[in-house]
């Protein structure tokens, strides 16, 4: 029960949030309301006992990701954008695209229950008070089964790191 | 937890409208912050399977794609500052340099 309100009280603010970030002219606007999505899905991860990412999302996204998007929405010029039109003429194309997506995923769900054979195994999750400790289990996945996918990571930031660097260098 | 279903939907939902936002919108930030809303739905549904199979790889791979996002994030920006710096403008429509 306390699992239900939980989902349904976080899903309706992730959602809600997402379209206001959608619609909104101003930008800083549309980066408060991902915020607010963003912070109700490390909310989902909690509910979903999922400890470790639920402090990850908080920290590295609401806390990093957002705090550059809000810094480089200060730097470029907000007076001169927010008297231009903020939307593209493409509302057909957006409506397209998103039946399109809609209809492919009820058709999975719809041609699922025709499937010959044994259909899907109807699973039931493990309860939550006899889950082993999310962070240990976390680190023991991370750094032994995907070490090197770690590794690669990592070198991938140091790239995007030292990109963003020399991009948003002047030059001289 | 609740029944997959419906986690796959909110997924489905935060997916469809970061979508609409990359079509619709002018602005480039906002374009990168949809982009930030597509990421986190694809995560929304790694965690449920994860707990779903008791399978902690999802979250692992969570992990992995939230790296992902913030490197997108940093280049992203540099790349828009970069271009601000050239032509004053945010407008993914006036970004007409390589068009002829």
């Amino acid at each position: 029960m306390l699992d239900k309100v939980l989902f349904y009280f976080f899903a309706g603010i992730a959602v809600v949030s997402a379209v206001l970030m959608v619609t909104r002219r101003n930008v800083v606007h549309s980066a408060i309301f991902l915020i607010t999505a963003l912070l109700a899905t490390a909310g989902i991860f909690l509910q979903l006992r999922a400890d470790f990412l639920f402090i990850v999302q908080i920290i590295l996204y609401v806390g990093g990701i957002m705090v550059l998007f809000v810094f480089v929405i200060m730097l470029v010029n907000l007076d001169v954008a927010l008297r231009q039109i903020q939307f593209a003429r493409q509302k057909w194309v957006a409506l397209l695209v998103a039946l399109a997506l809609a209809g492919q995923v009820g058709l999975m769900f719809w041609s699922s229950g025709k499937m010959p054979g044994q259909g899907l195994p109807v699973l039931t999750a493990t309860a939550a008070d006899r889950l082993p400790l999310n962070s240990e289990t976390v680190a023991h996945s991370l750094f032994e089964s995907y070490l090197l996918p770690f590794e690669i990571a990592s070198v991938l930031l140091l790239v995007a790191m030292i990109g963003a660097v020399v991009m948003a260098k002047k030059r001289t | 937890m609740l029944p997959i279903g419906h986690y796959l939907f909110l997924s489905l939902a935060l997916f469809i409208i970061g979508v609409i936002g990359v079509v619709t919108r002018r602005n480039v930030i906002v374009v990168l912050m949809s982009i930030e809303l597509i990421l986190n739905a694809v995560n929304i549904n790694l965690v449920a399977f994860s707990r779903l199979y008791g399978d902690v790889a999802g979250q692992v791979f969570a992990l992995f794609i939230i790296a992902d996002a913030a490197a997108e994030a940093a280049v992203g920006l540099g790349i828009i500052i970069a271009f601000f710096r050239n032509r004053e403008t945010v407008l993914a429509d006036e970004m007409d340099l390589l068009k002829w």
